[in-house]
């Protein structure tokens, strides 16, 4: 135990040097590990999800934009389609459609416009509370709700898309009323809300005074029989309550209000090829994708790049191992004079060889130490890593 | 003709470096018990290549080296380190203290490097005495780097001692330090050799501090070549 007291003694001493050698250590060794860890993890996600996607119709552009906002909520929205395609999809009898609109998001987390059906595709049971009923709720995801704060009874408001847009989308107050199990996908991360109240967040759909009962003239722009035109000053209802619900209305054909895309399951193989083949011609303005071809493009360019990163990390380590060869050898130059007089004193060769090793193996073991912890760390946050690096 | 009463008694010394030019021959010499003995002689006689084979350092071509009872030159390399560090304590011209050791480590050191010394609390509280002996007790947590040149060479000192070694080697102890100094060290490591009746045997370059020990051997005596 001697050679490992004397061995600390010098490394405290001479901390520095100790601290650039194990970051060097733990650095070759974290390297490989944390992105093996990363790429792991982001292939299990992208790839369970995808499978377990049958199909998705949106907007044509950019497949890979579609499938991760539409399956991961990721942050680059693609074109949005009209309603009228989930409405196709029925009358094909071929697939059940359920649509997605991720344009809107809640205190950082996105809204997830959708309908029941996303819930039982997903397998998605609350864990606490209800699923949605009505206008103005909301299920939130088991992430979303330990971050937030967020049980039944509580309430999330939507948030503006810009502040300086005084036209544009206002906030609306959702009344929470289930938490969803942890799904360990990026459900758990989502606000859901019935496609209507993203409608209305949206300003498409809203709620107001009822203006045939108007008496404040300031209000009313003209009256002609019935109908009652009203001036901006009229209160638009920035929550949707009992009392207020029977207000709430949309304006025109909700065949054309907006979506991101449309899941479609369909009922079997051949009804999924037959319904690929419909959305094939050139005038075709909406594309149909398999999630896990596009998925599976997109983790062998993430490969791709990890055999590059493996190439340049492995001649990093072993530039670093060359350095840290010299450093120790360096270090052995300098000391001669020490070596020279513990020897003389009486110390033996092995009982040297053994001071240098325990040396090497605090330090190796500091870095493993060290190594292990960011690995941990690593471990903890890869989930939002992944969203962060792969998602967006 | 090897005595019994001699703590150090060599006879027909004869040693040569590898691959050098210098050779050292002494055909008889020897140091009584207890006795302080200064050796000089010019640069390159071969004063300190006869503490290393008195230590057991270096190994003689031929001739016998005998110290206290026991055959150095009889001994093999493992023998003779157990030898040098039971027996002989070392005091060096530039101390050799490790910078990254407290004094009390320092003083230590030599248990630490070796299962032929236990250290004990018993050990500790000798240590702790001889640096209050030495005046380093107020600097026993210190490093080297904090210290003096004089407390240097007195920690040094206590390292030597420590083990109770039969007989120290000093190798030009007081030749870094000044004059008020090498009075003190000098002092310092008559008395702590009278209390322990241990030999001393010190290289010394230093002619004043010649009349102080009990005899003087010069190496012009001796015969040698070329740097030792």
């Amino acid at each position: 135990m001697h050679s490992f007291y004397l061995a600390w003694k010098y490394i405290i001493y001479n901390r520095i040097k100790t601290a650039v050698l194990v970051a060097c250590v733990t650095l070759i060794a974290f390297l490989p590990f944390a992105l093996q860890l990363l790429l792991e993890e982001s292939e299990r996600q992208l790839t369970s999800r995808a499978v377990s996607t049958p199909l998705v119709i949106g907007a044509k552009g950019s497949a890979l934009d579609l499938v991760m906002n539409t399956l991961y909520f990721g942050d680059e929205h693609p074109e949005a389609i009209r309603m009228e395609a989930v409405n196709r999809i029925w009358d094909s009898e071929l697939a059940l459609p359920i649509p997605v609109y991720t344009r809107f998001k809640a205190r950082g987390f996105p809204i997830v416009g959708t309908t029941l059906d996303y819930f039982e595709f997903r397998r998605l049971e609350p864990a606490s509370g209800r699923n949605m009923a009505v206008l103005g709720e909301c299920v939130v995801g088991a992430r979303v709700s330990a971050d937030l704060n967020l049980k039944p009874g509580g309430s999330l408001v939507s948030s503006p898309e810009s502040l300086f847009d005084l036209a544009g989308v206002y906030p609306l107050k959702m009344k929470v009323v289930g938490v969803l199990e942890k799904a360990h996908t990026s459900d758990d991360l989502a606000v859901f809300v019935d496609l209507k109240t993203a409608w209305v967040i949206q300003g498409l759909g809203h709620g107001h005074q009822d203006v045939t009962r108007l008496t404040d003239p300031s209000l009313v722009l003209k009256r002609s029989g019935s109908n009652v035109a009203a001036t901006a000053k009229l209160y638009h209802y920035m929550e949707i309550s009992d009392k207020n619900i029977g207000s709430f209305h949309f304006h025109g054909n909700t065949d054309g209000y907006p979506i991101t895309a449309v899941i479609a399951v369909p009922a079997d193989e051949k009804s999924g090829t037959i319904l690929q083949g419909r959305y094939l011609s050139k005038n075709e303005n909406q594309q149909i994708l398999r999630p896990k071809v596009v998925i599976d493009g997109l983790l062998q360019n993430i490969f791709r790049i990890k055999n590059v990163l493996d190439a340049v990390v492995s001649v990093v380590a072993l530039a670093t191992i060359m350095a840290i060869v010299l450093v120790f050898a360096l270090s052995l130059r300098l000391r001669q004079s020490e070596i020279q007089t513990i020897f003389k004193i009486g110390c033996s060769r092995l009982t040297i060889a053994k001071l240098l090793a325990a040396e090497i193996m605090i330090i190796v073991a500091a870095s493993g130490f060290l190594c292990g912890f960011l690995l941990m760390v690593v471990n903890r946050f890869t989930n939002d890593l992944v969203r962060r690096l792969f998602i967006g | 003709m090897i005595s019994g009463s001699a703590m150090v008694e060599t006879e027909s010394l004869k040693f040569q470096y590898h691959e050098s030019s210098f050779h050292l021959s002494i055909p008889y010499f020897a140091v009584q018990a207890g006795e302080k003995v200064a050796v000089v002689g010019p640069s390159g006689s071969g004063k300190t290549t006869l503490l290393n084979l008195l230590a057991g350092i270096l190994a003689p071509m031929e001739g016998s080296i005998k110290v206290g009872k026991t055959a150095v030159s009889d001994l093999n390399d493992a023998g003779r380190r157990e030898f040098r560090i039971r027996n002989i304590g070392f005091v060096f011209q530039d101390f050799e203290l490790l910078d990254y050791l407290s004094v009390l480590d320092n003083i230590l050191h030599p248990y630490r490097i070796t299962d032929a010394l236990k250290l004990t609390g018993e050990v500790r509280q000798r240590a702790i005495l001889l640096a209050e002996q030495m005046g380093v007790d107020s600097h026993i947590k210190k490093h080297p780097k904090e210290l003096s040149q004089g407390e240097k060479q007195r920690t040094a000192i206590c390292r030597a001692m420590l083990p109770q070694p039969k007989l120290i080697l000093a190798d030009e102890a007081t030749g870094n330090l000044d004059p008020e100094n090498k009075t003190r060290i000098l002092d310092l490591l008559f008395a702590a050799v009278d209390d322990h009746g241990t030999t001393l045997l010190a290289v010394t370059h230093d002619h004043e501090l010649l009349r102080r020990f009990d005899r003087v051997i010069d190496f012009n005596h001796f015969q040698s070549d070329g740097p030792g």
